[in-house]
Order: structure tokens, then sequence, then C-alpha cells
């Protein structure tokens, strides 16, 4: 009976409480069903993460082959033959032959030949005579990046036939030689998808997280329904959580897709534990939505939402992150700028996750970084969203 | 008609140039990007922290050791172990990204004329870097060998000889292989295509979106019409953007030019730019909001810029792709482009890069065209 009396007061109490969450609840419902029934977001949640990981599964690579390498032999010669037939057999080489360099050298232009390589005529006399130089290598320098690689293929090439010629000529019998074995760890075979696979999983959560939410925030506030929804009892704090819940939840199911597809259909190793991989993953979503969020309260114009997301979200978490590019080679006002763009820790972290194991070392302090970023971005958005009230 | 047309395209222009926010955002993003990533897009590898476990205690050991640290562009630190748990902790902890493990009796058995082995353990997690440092290690260790061979015949034999195993080469049209001459006319292709893809994905969208489109349906304009009111505008704005971007090419970053080179790359660029706006107006109309514009022209971007040979060299890509990257407009453009700057504008070179935009243009334009009739219906 006492149950009953007290009963009139107790309900209003659980209905103030409970209503906060049904609130925020219905709103995280009808945001669910905004991306479920936009295909746009689908899209950019589901499909373009499929086609990264093809396009950097089987498409793209920074490892050559059939590099069109034109070589002109000037006088035939033992050795000679012997050079060019190694460059024949090697299959990074596709070999056009001809008697003069003015044949092949025009056609580094435009790039129908990637390098040429000049036997010349006493090429013989001077590796006899120890001439430090008896090749003469051009390489088309157009795309530098591209002729690094070449230039690193032809040395190799080089190299191993020389030390051939010196086992051949029993050097190796007196003198004693050193032999490089060469062992690599983590990628055993050195294939750049199995280090940009497990990397491109920031720019997808970076997509999802910064590009797609500014965007859709962006749009409330365009349209006029963010004021309609403020409005209602709804308080800007549970606007945002409403928007924060499915959208992590819409990153994290991109990421498991992401990693079943690597590891299931690529054959990309995940040697660290996957609950790790789901905690570093989760720190660094916090992140991008924290950016996402605050860029769409600051614009509150799609257009420039999705002009600053790309800016300080997507282009970086390509560009700015080692996934593609080589952190340690930038000039240093970039080199420092990287640190300051949080998916340059979460790459190097997915990376170690995938390929090494759970190496404490490289994880905490990344993680570490990402957290900070993740809490001060998440700040700032909360802090935007209250002085917003006025 | 022309009139008609003339005013719609003026009104184009005003929507997207009348609000200052994306007056900013279309103008001054583009030029920041020009300037950072054109710095960064670097496959070098420089700068490399390397780990040198040595167990000998012997000359030759040391003289091995000595010539890695003569090396400074390459490796920034040379990082003594002295067990393999630190080599296996160095490595785990990306403190150092290769190693070099000589082993204990490398200086006894190069004496006695033994074959000996150096160990070079990797990081694999940077597969590009790792390969690249691979190949430096192993030049330092056969020159190194080949040297001593050379200094020991001396004294046994007159007759032994050296040859180095590095290759002094020429670099055709940059001699420094500098990483930013080639990325910076990449960036004019990625950047004006981004600005003329968004601005028309945008354009009918927003109409749709904000339900003008209706208004435009009843005035006298004929589709044919609209879509030119679309489309001039966002080829004149890529237009002038990709002049203010020549114009830093050629006075910030000093790249090599003649004046024809540049009128047949604002060709080039006109060509292009139809193309694109091509695409983005067939996305414009397959998409009822603006955010699904915006999408739609995304994931066109990123796979286009992925198969441009921006990043990755284009002649491996590999399979069928390849012949999807043939139907990519930004892979002819930079092309084109870092040609000229390049290379000289050779017209016959150009001709061949370009004529593809054309049939490219002509297909995403007509495509557009008809997917603009079919939706308003």
């Amino acid at each position: 009976m006492s149950v009953n009396n007290t009963a009139p007061q107790k309900p209003a109490r659980v209905r103030q409480k409970g209503g906060r969450l049904l609130r925020i609840l219905s709103l995280v419902r009808k945001e669910t069903r905004q991306i479920i029934r936009d295909p746009s977001s689908i899209l950019i949640a589901f499909v373009l993460p499929m086609l990264l990981m093809f396009l950097f599964g089987y498409g793209v690579s920074l490892d050559l082959n059939n590099i069109n390498l034109g070589v002109v032999v000037e006088a035939q010669s033992a050795e000679a033959r012997n050079l060019v037939h190694s460059f024949q057999s090697s299959r990074y080489f596709k070999v056009r032959m001809a008697r003069d360099r003015r044949d092949l050298e025009p056609l580094l232009v435009g790039g129908r030949l990637s390098a040429v390589l000049v036997i010349p005529a006493d090429f013989a006399e001077r590796l006899h005579r120890r001439d430090k130089n008896p090749l003469q290598v051009l390489v088309r320098g157009t795309d530098a990046n591209t002729g690094e690689i070449v230039l690193n293929y032809i040395e190799g090439t080089w190299r191993n036939w020389l030390f051939q010629e010196g086992i051949n000529r029993g050097e190796a019998r007196n003198l004693g030689i050193i032999t490089v074995e060469p062992r690599i760890w983590f990628n055993e075979e050195v294939e750049s998808r199995a280090a940009l696979l497990p990397g491109s999983i920031a720019v997808i959560m970076t997509l999802i997280g910064t590009m797609l939410t500014s965007l859709v925030v962006a749009r409330e506030w365009e349209r006029g329904t963010m004021e309609a929804l403020l409005a209602t009892p709804v308080t800007r704090g549970d606007l945002m959580i409403g928007k924060f819940i499915p959208y992590f939840f819409l990153g994290m199911s991109a990421m498991g897709l992401v990693t079943a597809v690597s590891t299931l259909v690529m054959d990309i190793p995940l040697r660290g534990s996957l609950w790790l991989l789901a905690v570093v993953s989760a720190i660094y979503l916090c992140f991008a939505l924290g950016l996402g969020l605050l860029i769409s309260s600051v614009t509150r114009n799609q257009f420039v939402a999705t002009q600053a997301a790309l800016i300080v979200g997507f282009l970086p978490s390509f560009i700015l992150s080692g996934l593609v590019f080589e952190l340690n080679s930038m000039p240093w006002p970039i080199r420092y700028l990287t640190y300051l763009f949080p998916p340059r820790y979460f790459v190097s972290s997915l990376r170690t996750l995938f390929l090494a194991g759970d190496v404490w070392q490289v994880i905490v302090p990344n993680t570490c970084v990402m957290a900070a970023f993740a809490a001060f971005f998440l700040t700032m958005t909360a802090r935007k969203t209250r002085t917003g009230l006025e | 008609m022309l009139n008609r047309v003339v005013r719609l395209i003026i009104k184009e222009f005003l929507a997207v140039w009348r609000d200052p926010h994306s007056r900013i955002v279309l103008v001054l993003p583009p030029l920041i990007q020009l300037l950072v990533f054109s710095f960064a897009a670097t496959h070098e590898v420089r700068n490399v922290a390397l780990g040198i476990y040595n167990e000998d205690h012997g000359r030759a050991a040391r003289e091995l050791v000595a010539r890695f640290h003569a090396i400074p562009g390459t490796f920034s630190r040379v990082e003594h172990l002295n067990s393999l748990n630190t080599v296996q902790s160095a490595i785990d902890a990306q403190d150092v990204l290769a190693v070099v493990h000589i082993g204990p009796t490398f200086s006894r058995d190069l004496e006695a004329g033994h074959s000996t082995p150096v160990q070079v353990l990797l990081d694999g997690r940077k597969a590009n870097a790792a390969l690249v440092v691979q190949g430096y290690i192993n030049r330092i260790v056969q020159d190194f060998a080949a040297e001593r061979s050379a200094d020991k015949g001396r004294f046994r034999t007159t007759r032994r000889r050296i040859v180095s195993s590095a290759i002094v080469p020429r670099m055709w049209f940059n001699p420094n292989l500098s990483p930013i001459w080639s990325s910076v006319p990449a960036l004019l292709g990625i950047l004006i295509n981004l600005v003329a893809l968004l601005i028309t994905a945008l354009s009918v969208a927003r109409e749709r979106e904000l339900g003008t489109f209706e208004q435009l349906l009843v005035s006298p304009l004929r589709p044919a019409e609209i879509l030119i009111g679309k489309a001039v505008p966002a080829v004149m704005l890529g237009f002038g953007e990709g002049a203010l971007m020549i114009a830093m090419l050629i006075l910030v970053f000093r790249l090599p030019f003649t004046w024809s080179g540049v009128v047949l790359l604002f060709v080039a660029m006109l060509l292009f730019l139809v193309a694109i706006v091509g695409v983005g107006l067939f996305i414009s109309s397959l998409a009822k909001t603006q955010q699904q514009g915006f999408l739609g022209a995304f994931t066109y971007l990123v796979p286009a810029v992925l198969l441009s040979g921006f990043a990755t060299p284009v002649e491996n890509i590999s399979g069928w792709l390849r012949w999807v990257a043939y139907l990519n407009p930004l892979r002819y453009m930079i092309s084109i482009s870092r040609s000229i700057f390049l290379e000289g504008p050779d017209t016959t070179v150009v001709m061949n890069m370009m004529w593809p935009l054309a049939p490219i243009g002509l297909v995403t334009l007509t495509a557009a065209a008809w997917l603009f009739r079919k939706r308003m219906e």
C-alpha cells in the first residue's frame, strides 16, 4: 500500500530522467533512418571503402613491373651481351634495343621510355680498366618518384650482375665476399598493399567521421531544421549526442568491414588483437567526429563545411599521414605540420596492429596523442554548442 | 536565346560567388593545398634512422660501420645496438627502420678469404621505404667489399679491379629529381578537377534541394540552355583558378616555362574542364540533394586521383584497371602538365596526350544532357 502512496511522485521523476534518454534515443533513431534512407551515406560508408580497398589491393602500388627501358649497345662484346641478357630476363623491365642512342632518347619525352641505358663501345675495356662508371644511364625525371624507383631497379640489376661477374671470375675464392642477407620483418614479401590497406582505415574513418558528419549537420543548419529541433525540449547537447552515436556506429561498422575484407580476402595478417584495434579506432573516430561536428557548427553551410572537411580532414589523412608519402623525407616545416594531424598517429598504429602485433611502445603513445586530440575537439564542440544557445 | 543563356550564366556565377564564405573557400584552400601538398608528395627516402648491431671488433667490421656514418642525408641517425633484444625492440618501436647486423666472425672470415654474410633487418610496415633502404645498404656493403678486394689485390696480384655499383645517372627534364617539380604540375590538375567538379556537382542539386529548380523549369529556358548556364561558370571558375595556379607555379615554384607551353596548357585545361564539368553535371542530375551531389562527386574523385599517376606510377596499374585509367581525364591532364613544364612543349607529344580529352568530354557532356532531360520528365 505504501508503495501506492508514493507512486504519484516517483513516476514524475522517472519521466524526467528517462525523458532525456528517450529523447536521445529517438534522435538516434531519426538519424539512423536518415542514414539508411539516403543512398549517399551508404555510398560513402560502404561503397567508397570497398572501392578504396580494391584500388589499394589490386590497382595501384609502388612496385613497378614492365618498366620501359631502352638499351643502347654501341658495340657488341661478351660482357655487353651478358649484361643485356640480365636486364631482358628481369621481370621488372621491358627492354627495347637500339644501336644508336639518338634512336631512343626522343622516346623519353612523353614517357614512352622511362630510362635509357647506354652500354658504350668500350664497355669491356672500361670494366677492365676499373673505370668508375662504365655505364651511362638516362632517367626520365618528369615523375620524380617513378624516376627514383626506376633508378633503384636499374642499380639493383647492375649490382647483381657485377656481383655475379665477380663470382665467375673467382674473386670470391681468393678474397672473400660479403653477401647481404635482407630479412624484412612483418611484411615478408614487401608488398606495398600490406602497408596501404591497413592504413586506408584511417582515410575511411575520416570520411565517415568528419566528412559525412559535417555535411549532415551543416545541412540541418542550412535548412533550418536545426532551429526547429531546438524549439523542442531537446537540448543542444542531446542533439550532438544524437548525431554522434549513429555515425560512431557507422564508422565502426565500416572499420569492421574493411578489417574483414583485408584479412579474409586480401590476405593481410592481423597480428595484433582485435579488441585493441577496435579501441584505437574508436578513439580516432571520436576525434574525427569531434572535428566533423565542430566544422559543421562553425560553418553552418554545406558547401563551406565540405570544403573545410576536405582540407583539414580528408586530405591530411591521405597526404600528411605517411600512408602514401614518406613523412621523414618531407621538408621540416611540413614534417612538423604532420604532428598536428592525428591521422599520422593512427596510420602508424594501424600498420603496427595489423603487421607487427600489439607493440605497446608504439600503440600507447600514439593512442594517448589521439585521445588528447579527441578530447580537445569534443570539448570545443560542446563549448561551441553551449555558447550558441544565446 | 543567347541573351537568356548569358543571364543564366551570370546568375549561376553569382550564386557561387556572392557568398563570401564560398568565395574564400573557392580561392584560398586550393592555393594553400598547392603549397603544402606539393612539398609533402614525396616517395624519396631520406632521414632514415639506422641501427647497427656489430658483434665483431675486427678492423673490417669497424671500417664497414664507418661507411654508414659517412652518409648524412640518407641516414639521419645511426644507433648502435648491442643485443638481439635491443634490435628487436628498436624495430618494433619504430626507433629505427633498418638494422645492419655484423656477425662475430665477420672480419676473421673476410681475412681468411671466406664468404661472409651481413644481415639486414628491415621494418616491412613501411614497405616502400624498406625496399629503398635495402638498396642503399646493399650498395654500401658491395662497394666496401669491392674496394677491399681491390686493395688486397694490390698486394697479391696487380690485376684486381673494382667497378662501383653506384650508377651516376643523368636525370632528364628534372636534373635533381626534385619531387616538388613533379608534384606541383600534378596538383594543378587535381585542384582544378576538385573545384570544377564540386561547383557543378552541387549546382543542379542545390536548385533541387531549395526548390528553385521548378522555377527554372517554368522559365522559357530549354534544358540544353540550362545545362550551358550551369557548365560555363564552372569552366570559367576552374579556368581562373588554373590561371592563378599556373602563375604560382611559375613565380613561386620557379618551374621552367615557355609562353607557347602556357598557351598549350590553357588549351588542354579547357578541354579537361569541359570533360570534368560533364562528369559533375551528370552527378548533379542524379542527385536529389547537395549532400548526394557532394558525396557522389567525392566517390568519383577518390579513384580518379588514385588512378591518375599522382601518387603512384600510372604504368603499374594492373589488369583491367589500366583500361579504366585510360578513361580518366585527370590522368591526361597530369601528364600534359608535367610534360609541358618539365620536358618543354613538344606539340606532337602534347597533342597525343590531349586528344583523348575531346571524346571523353563529348561523352560526359552528352551523358549529362541525356540524364538531365530524363530526370526532368
